[in-house]
């Protein structure tokens, strides 16, 4: 082949297909360098800069949503896939679904950084650059086709983090949260980094839907588990994994977590613990997904990948009950919410097992005729975690920070009598906590009870997840107090007289503010069907469910096709239509 | 009014109350008031109607309503009532209405109080009528909250503990029933169709009626078990009772009146709804200990209530010992050799604890409003410290006498007919238990009278503020009457009540009775050896 056919393939791909489906992330460059231009052209006086970040977050919103009512309003294209720049990222309904989440949550936040005024008008663009530097490394988080991008992913999203905890310069906490969390962030790194070396050299490949098919080329059926190799991918696996649970704040790796956000702002606080989980997951549920592959892997590869699934659950079960119990003796209401935030990653993770347990058990019952189903429903549930657990967390986080505005205290006692000032503030508080703990009508019941179903299932093919589901609901009941006992101050002791009185009416900026994110909190718990829908079809577009195995492509090529839509089979879109329905 | 939306109107008038107190002025005392009001005499008055139009000879269910939640879950809204659950919603209007009238000593943030009081009745009546599963446990919960900050607020000096204790032990339950629904749902999947939760279905599934698909024993023993425990707690049997006290002493008196008279009746409806029902072979392998815990409550709530010098405990703990009636009449199933003996026997126990549930709503929510009124005039509840009071108060002292009475037992008045019918069925499974039960009658007059004699008779009154002993008002002598009423009414015709909901009642022990039971003799058997 040429090398001018080379480049025109390129050109191709690069202009014609990948930079169209790719606008949501290109406003969000596109709004950077604004913001960085009108600094250095001094017109960030006239145009403040949070006024220019939530214009260009709202346009990355709206491109996103555009893409979405493209795929529901092309039947034919539900289900569809698109390897986009040589196969680096992937472009399907899992990717949309996320990008409105990351995208609607930026939004949200920088609408509160605006109301609370937390960056000051000196530091609005460079708070606003690394806040959108983060969120553009999210988004290529959820949509990783290839380790080299997981890596530069999270390492993108991170190191902006860092900075952002450290970003109230006068505070000393401040700086040493950031800077806890940056050798944290530095060493997991350094370990996932490592395991990606390990994993692409011994499969040969860096790109995710490849692995399943180099593994099971290596596994395959005759292997044995004390072959050094299995070893090694054991090992480099975890390793990956490790990284991705930095980003979660999962036990072990929770440390960071309680210190950073007590030591960042509210605001910031909540946007590490919503965003980041979001695009994590997403990841996360990638890289299993591409583990595993679509057909179910035999001999000892199984037996490894039910174990990673169950270890994963004890991972996530452990998180579960460590985070709620840490989060008791708790006086700080964000180190309090920072726990809080380990115990939802425990459930969350819950999913996730669940998946790995569904997909890799050989006990399937039914013979495994519902599996692709199940692992659907898993993934779905998880999703639809991810949207509730926006609204609830972003929810309290944002009254942290408005209540923080009012009387310049963080300590859960501070909020006694606080029914009496701001009645709006404390019901809608009441909405989160409760929906926190996953009390009906809120979304975080639903939410819960969908992981949960999840789980549940994967008990049939794997019996010792019972354990992670006993876990998982006595969790719930561990979790009341520490929420409840938030709202006993707020409603049940008096207000403390040397603190500024709380006078948020509902009728003000923040009451309004407070509202719009708790509504959803409710609605979620009621009206069900439209967001379960999309959580749906989202998750049955991930390629693993829509492929039954990965078709034939040639290796040493190296110009790859540039899209790669998966063949026209009628499964997809079979698939994507709920299959329950009455 | 169409009677589709009957049910939901009864649901739902509360909540409508609600919002509309909800935008109102908290300042307005008076017209807050009046609305709270009108809206329980209105949800009581449509309770009526519920009643004229609801067919006594059906024992099914009636005006069913079905129409989609969450499809991809099949989680429906379905709605219906039957014997059973209607006699239980009178009774919800009735106390709601009569407590809603006693509220006028709760003088801290009316506005907040009526809210969650007129949500917290939405939550009972929507248990007691739904029939999806998924919905029953919406409802089952979205009760929890109003009855936290009810005790939390405007509760006694440990409130906050009591508050937090109820909620925890009610959640515990909650999250074991929540494990059994998911049992239920994917237990009833088959390949062409996603699973259920509907409670009816399930049943039929649980009884062995739909061809195809069975709840194994295992399932129904484990389901049962989890179940069992979530309702237990509610009722409350008795290791799990410990809730009960703390919160009743620390509730304001109208909400000791609803939690007495309509909360504990939901873990008697849950166990007659859904326990036994979905699993009969649970229940009946369970039965034995389900009698005995019964027998257990009778007993130990008796002997506790009669070492209480709170009057309040002491109401609650009686609370505990006339529940153990409901347990024992629902639980004596007697299977013998794969086949049930004496089934009628089994639906005079079941009709009792449908009788005992309905008569205690009456009589304690009764004697919890009768503490109330003299607390609010001495605020103080030992009762060593009182006597005298027939003298001081005679109409209070008349009334009061009368309620307590019904809770004693007494031939004439409700609390007699349910204890007879309860111990009879018992007899039929065990005489021992039969004859244990028998004397918990017995410490029941005891305490009972030892307390109308400490209270009530005596030459003088002895305790604290004497001087605030004023005669009752209209507005308590008038709740008084009306529950006392009430008790002599079900007292001499509880044919009012039994022929409601007999019907229904019969239908789920014939129902269950044909349940194959040989399989779990095998069970059985195994487990004795």
């Amino acid at each position: 082949m040429p090398f001018s056919s080379l480049v025109d393939s390129l050109m191709q791909d690069t202009l014609g297909v990948s930079l169209p489906l790719f606008a949501t992330e290109l406003a969000i460059c596109a709004t950077i360098v604004l913001l960085l231009l009108f600094r250095l052209l001094n017109l960030d006086q006239r145009i403040p800069g949070a006024v220019l970040a939530l214009a260009g977050s709202i346009a990355g919103l709206g491109l996103a949503v555009m893409q979405h009512l493209q795929y529901s309003q092309e039947a034919d294209l539900v289900g569809q896939s698109v390897e986009i720049f040589t196969g680096l990222l992937i472009y399907d309904q899992f990717t949309i679904y996320l990008r409105i989440f990351l995208m609607l949550f930026l939004v949200l936040v920088v609408y509160l950084t605006m109301l609370g005024g937390i960056p000051d008008r000196e530091d609005a663009p460079d708070f606003y650059v690394l806040l959108l530097g983060s969120t553009l490394g999210m988004l290529l988080m959820a949509s990783a086709n290839h380790l080299l991008i997981v890596f530069l992913a999270i390492e993108m999203t991170s190191v902006p983090s860092y900075a952002m905890v450290g970003f109230l310069k006068g505070r000393r906490q401040s700086s040493e949260a950031a800077l806890k969390y940056v050798v944290y962030g530095a060493g997991a790194a350094g370990v996932m980094l490592y395991g990606i070396s390990l994993l692409s050299g011994l499969l040969g490949t860096a790109n995710l839907p490849e692995l399943a098919q180099a593994l099971t080329a290596l596994g395959g059926a005759d292997s044995a588990l004390d072959q050094p190799s299995l070893w090694t991918l054991s090992l480099a696996i975890l390793m990956v994994l490790v990284g991705v649970a930095f980003k979660l704040s999962i036990v072990p790796f929770h440390f960071w977590c309680p210190d950073a956000f007590e030591g960042a702002s509210a605001e910031v606080a909540g946007y590490l613990s919503v965003a980041s989980k979001g695009a994590a997951f997403a990841l996360l549920v990638r890289f299993c997904l591409a583990m595993t592959g679509s057909a179910v892997p035999a001999g000892d590869l199984q037996t490894v990948f039910v174990h990673l699934g169950f270890g994963i659950g004890i991972i996530a079960a452990i998180s579960a009950t460590f985070g709620n119990l840490a989060a008791y003796t708790q006086t700080n209401i964000k180190r309090m919410l920072a726990y809080s935030t380990i115990a939802h990653a425990g459930y969350m993770l819950m999913a996730v097992a669940a998946l790995l347990v569904i997909l890799g058990s050989p006990d399937a019952p039914d013979g495994g005729a519902q599996r692709t189903e199940h692992a659907i429903r898993a993934v779905s549930g998880l999703l639809y975690y991810l949207v509730v657990y926006l609204f609830m967390n972003l929810g309290a986080f944002a009254i942290v920070a408005i209540i923080r505005n009012q009387t310049f205290s963080e300590q859960i006692e501070d909020y006694s009598g606080l029914v009496r000032q701001s009645p709006a503030l404390a019901v809608c508080m009441l909405a989160c906590m409760f929906s926190l703990i996953g009390m009906p009508p809120l979304g975080g019941f639903v939410s819960k009870v969908m992981v949960f179903a999840s789980v549940f299932k994967s008990t049939e093919y794997y019996w010792p997840m019972w354990f992670i589901l006993s876990a998982g609901v006595l969790n719930t009941v561990f979790s009341l107090i520490y929420y409840v006992n938030v709202l006993n101050y707020m409603f049940f002791k008096p207000p403390r007289e040397h603190l500024e009185p709380v006078n948020v009416p509902l009728a003000s900026a923040y009451g309004r503010y407070a509202l719009l994110v708790t509504l959803p909190v409710f609605l979620l718990g009621v009206m069900v069907n439209r967001i379960d829908d999309v959580a749906y079809s989202a998750s049955a577009s991930l390629k693993s469910f829509s492929v039954p195995v990965v078709a034939n492509h040639d290796n040493a090529d190296p110009p790859r096709q540039s899209v790669r839509s998966t063949p026209a089979i009628p499964a997809p879109v079979e698939a994507a239509t709920p299959v329950s329905g009455g | 009014m169409s009677n589709e939306f009957l049910l939901s109107a009864i649901i739902f008038l509360p909540t409508v109350g609600a919002l509309v107190l909800s935008i109102m002025d908290g300042g307005a005392e008076k017209a807050l008031r009046k609305i709270g009001y009108f809206t329980t005499a209105a949800t009581f008055a449509l309770t009526l109607v519920l009643l004229a139009e609801f067919d006594s000879s059906v024992s099914g269910m009636q005006m069913e309503v079905k129409a989609e939640w969450i499809k991809n879950w099949n989680v429906n809204y379905q709605l219906g009532v039957d014997g059973i659950s209607l006699t239980l919603v009178l009774l919800t209007g009735l106390v709601c209405f009569l407590a809603m009238l006693a509220s006028d000593s709760i003088k801290k943030d009316i506005k907040g109080y009526l809210i969650l009081f007129l949500l917290l009745e939405t939550g009972m009546l929507g248990v007691f009528l739904s029939l999806d599963f998924f919905l029953f446990y919406v409802f089952w919960e979205v009760m929890l909250l109003p009855m936290y900050f009810l005790i939390g607020i405007w509760g006694g000096p440990r409130r906050e503990y009591a508050a937090m204790k109820f909620f925890l032990y009610t959640l515990v339950g909650s999250v074991l029933m929540l494990i059994a629904l998911l049992m239920f749902y994917f237990g009833s999947a088959t390949t062409t169709s996603p699973g259920s939760f509907d409670l009816l279905h399930l049943a039929r599934i649980g009884q062995g009626k739909v061809p195809g698909l069975v709840f194994s024993e295992t399932l129904q023993m484990t389901a049962f078990v989890l179940l069992f425990i979530g309702f237990a707690i509610k009722v409350p049997v008795v290791p799990f009772h410990t809730w009960l006290p703390d919160a009743h002493v620390e509730a304001p008196t109208p909400i000791s009146m609803i939690l007495a008279g309509v909360l504990l009746k939901m873990g008697g409806y849950g166990i007659l709804r859904i326990a036994f029902p979905i699993c009969p072979q649970g229940a009946q392998w369970a039965s034995y200990v389900l009698v005995f815990l019964g027998v257990l409550s009778i007993i130990y709530g008796a002997f506790a209530a009669m070492a209480q010098t709170d009057f309040k405990r002491l109401v609650a703990y009686s609370s505990v010992s006339h529940m153990g009636y409901v347990l024992l009449g629902i639980a004596v199933w007697k299977l013998s050799e794969g086949k049930t003996v004496g089934a009628e026997y089994w639906k005079m126990g079941m009709n009792g604890a449908m009788f005992q549930m309905l008569a205690h709503g009456i009589s304690s929510a009764g004697m919890f409003f009768m503490v109330g009124v003299i607390y609010d005039r001495v605020h103080h509840r030992d009762v060593n410290k009182f006597g005298g009071l027939m003298g001081l108060m005679p109409l209070y002292g008349g009334l009061a006498v009368g309620i307590f009475f019904a809770g004693l037992g007494l031939p004439g008045l409700c609390g007699f007919i349910g204890e007879v019918f309860t111990v009879l069925s018992a007899w039929n499974y065990h005489p021992i238990m039969a004859i244990i039960s028998a004397s918990g009658v017995i410490l029941t007059a005891g305490y009972i009278l030892w307390t109308i004699q400490r209270v009530f008779l005596g030459p003088e009154y002895k305790g604290p503020h004497p001087e605030a002993i004023t005669p009752i008002l209209p507005r308590e002598a008038f709740i008084g009457f009306v529950l006392l009423g009430f008790a002599i009414l079900l007292g001499v015709y509880p044919e009012s009540m039994f022929g409601l909901m007999r019907e229904s009642i019969n239908q789920l022990v014939n129902d269950l009775v044909k349940v194959d039971m040989s399989s779990l003799a095998g069970v059985n058997t195994l487990l004795k050896r």
